[in-house]
């Protein structure tokens, strides 16, 4: 097990990085786990990080890579809602890069 | 993130590579652990004597696989696996060519359990089980994808995957299991599918798609979950709830039992068909998987169980379902013989999603609009595990021809990739076997080198822009590694993605 430190307080993590506690979770843990991704946090990529969030605390998993984009289309136009644009958000793949800077546990298996 | 590492280059003609020993030494999956481990039953980790235990489990598997002895005693050298590996093509570690990676466990086997080799150790290339010896196993059975490519080629039909697998159930029984594998081994038990997606999120899921395909099609097409009476179980890989390119291929089966006017449903507690059991050779972890089928059946009252697109989930189903869990013809237990009573014995039992989409085409009632798959030009790559460890339909090659007859009759533009790289010596995606895990990225790139190579020279002899799979893992992988060669993550997809494309709703009946 690996810790981080944000403003002082330490959270641990697994060996790849992912917050051990999701209770535990703040914005700063949130930007500090960006930093470690060199993903440049923008309003559009906590727009995505709080929906992963919210649909977490409902159903105790990630969304499904088709609800993520359909959530994203709803709420901030067509355009948006396309697997293309989260990945230009979140390059290694919303998946798994988007949840690691949510505190969400790393989707497994064959994806 | 992943280390650095170099993407290898094409090459005009591909040749046996040049070796480079220890080129991939350094690489190794995360250690499960020790709540990992012991939430399926495992040791939590290496702890003193573990040497003893490791040969003792190894005598275990000897005496219980007469195969294993068999491959221990009869390999000769011959050298005719070398170059066929994935994973020696694109790594050039001497480690990684079948052969070398067997003698890691049969050096150890010599020493312990022949006459020679506890005599005279040195003179037989014999090795004592060291904690050296331990990493090595540890580092190389994890970077072999149990294809089984090289036993093709192996004038003793010595099976390699059988030797991996044996190697992980020891080091399992020790203490050193593999994080990936494992982690998800406990969330089936527990939750009933690999990604660990509760009833809850499968339904919410399942109501978008449904909305989703009313509002491309016009058509209320149903994805039932947990439906008692219905005529169709369809067990899937879960990665088809979650994941990009997989989503779309279960939308094609929905379409497809749709169109036949039949009753299905999926089942929240066996919402996966992917067994990682399989992975690391145990034969308890692969039962207590399968097993969460037949009580799906059971209580779902099914009449017959259809396999989504997932190669090893195939073979498992195909090969050992019967004896696992009484699912086909084999097993003799009460609940077995319940499963035989309430499945319908005209039906093969499971089936395979391909071989009753082309039943149903031969019959003549899908249809098709194949020029809206125009934009695609199509290739195949056969799955492992499907070409090699199982079969389709009624004649030998099934496995080969049904796929590719449905890609032709739902598709216009269709190419195979060189002979050499496909059907019964097909390369594999680089990511089977339990090693689709971001900690062996590099692993992972560098052993789809051949089928990337094959796959460009149709790019540039016919443009192929789409290579249809059956397989999740083949998805999640080529998805992955793909734009390191050039290509982009969508020129990978489902065969019944394109029977999705083109298959036509709405007047049926």
């Amino acid at each position: 097990m690996a810790t981080i430190e944000v403003n002082g307080k330490s959270y641990e993590t697994d060996e790849e990085g992912y917050l051990v506690d999701l209770s535990t979770w703040n914005e700063e843990v949130g930007a500090y786990l960006a930093t470690t991704e060199q993903v440049n946090m923008t309003e559009q990529h906590w727009e995505v990080i709080n929906f992963l969030r919210d649909y977490y605390n409902e159903f105790q998993i990630a969304p499904a890579v088709r609800v993520l984009t359909k959530a994203i289309g709803k709420k901030l136009g067509a355009d948006k809602g396309t697997s293309q644009y989260l990945y230009d958000l979140f390059p290694y793949g919303p998946a798994k890069q988007a949840c690691k800077i949510a505190g969400l546990p790393k989707p497994t298996g064959c994806v | 993130m992943a280390a650095e590492f170099k993407t290898p280059e094409y090459r005009p003609f591909p040749t046996v590579p040049e070796m480079q020993p220890g080129a991939m030494s350094h690489l190794k999956p995360f250690v499960a652990s020790e709540a990992v481990q012991t939430n399926i039953g495992f040791p939590g980790k290496l702890e003193e004597g573990w040497e003893g235990r490791a040969i003792d489990k190894m005598g275990e598997l000897l005496g219980k696989y007469r195969s294993l002895k068999v491959f221990m005693d009869s390999c000769v050298h011959c050298g005719a696996c070398t170059d066929k590996c994935h994973y020696f093509i694109g790594t050039n570690d001497p480690n990684n060519m079948p052969v070398a990676r067997q003698e890691l466990m049969r050096s150890v086997y010599r020493r312990y359990f022949t006459l020679p080799g506890k005599i005279f150790p040195k003179l037989v290339g014999a090795k004592d089980l060291t904690k050296d010896v331990l990493d090595q196993w540890y580092s190389y059975y994890w970077q072999c994808s149990e294809c089984r490519r090289c036993s093709v080629f192996c004038p003793y039909g010595i099976d390699t995957a059988e030797v991996t697998m044996a190697a992980r159930t020891i080091m399992d029984h020790i203490g050193q299991g593999q994080k990936y594998s494992n982690e998800i081994l406990g969330k089936v038990h527990k939750i009933g599918n690999n990604l660990g997606l509760p009833g809850p999120a499968l339904f919410n899921t399942l109501e978008g798609l449904e909305e989703d395909v009313k509002e491309d099609t016009g058509v209320d097409v149903r994805f039932p979950m947990d439906v008692k009476g219905a005529e169709v179980l369809l067990v899937t890989p879960s990665a088809d709830f979650f994941a990009e390119p997989h989503i779309d291929s279960l939308i094609g089966y929905a379409k497809v039992f749709h169109a036949a006017g039949v009753s299905w449903t999926l089942s929240s507690y066996a919402s996966e068909a992917g067994n990682f059991g399989l992975f690391n050779g145990s034969y308890e972890m692969m039962r207590k998987v399968a097993m969460r089928i037949r009580t799906a059946a059971l209580e779902l009252g099914v009449k017959r169980i259809i396999v989504g697109e997932c190669g090893h989930a195939w073979r498992v189903a195909y090969a050992f379902w019967n004896t696992l869990a009484g699912i086909g013809a084999g097993a003799n237990d009460p609940f077995a013989i319940e499963l035989q009573k309430q499945l319908d014995p005209n039906c093969k039992q499971p089936t395979h999603i391909c071989e009753y989409t082309w039943d149903l085409i031969q019959q003549g009632r899908l249809k098709f609009d194949k020029e809206a798959n125009d934009h695609r030009i199509i290739t195949f790559h056969d799955s492992c595990n499907v070409a090699r460890g199982s079969r389709m339909g009624d004649s030998p090659g099934g496995q080969f021809e049904i796929p590719r007859n449905i890609i032709r009759a739902v598709a216009n533009k269709y190419y195979d990739m060189s002979p050499e790289t496909i059907r019964e010596v097909t390369f594999c995606c680089g990511g089977g076997g339990g090693v689709l895990t971001d900690d062996l990225l590099e692993l992972r790139v560098k052993g789809a080198f051949p089928r990337m190579e094959a796959l460009n020279r149709l790019k540039e002899d016919h443009g192929v822009n789409f290579m249809a799979t059956i397989c999740a893992i083949c998805k999640a992988q080529f998805t992955k590694v793909l734009p390191y060669y050039g290509f982009k993550m969508n020129n990978v997809g489902g065969v019944h993605q394109l029977v999705s494309t083109a298959i036509v709703l709405g007047n049926e009946h």
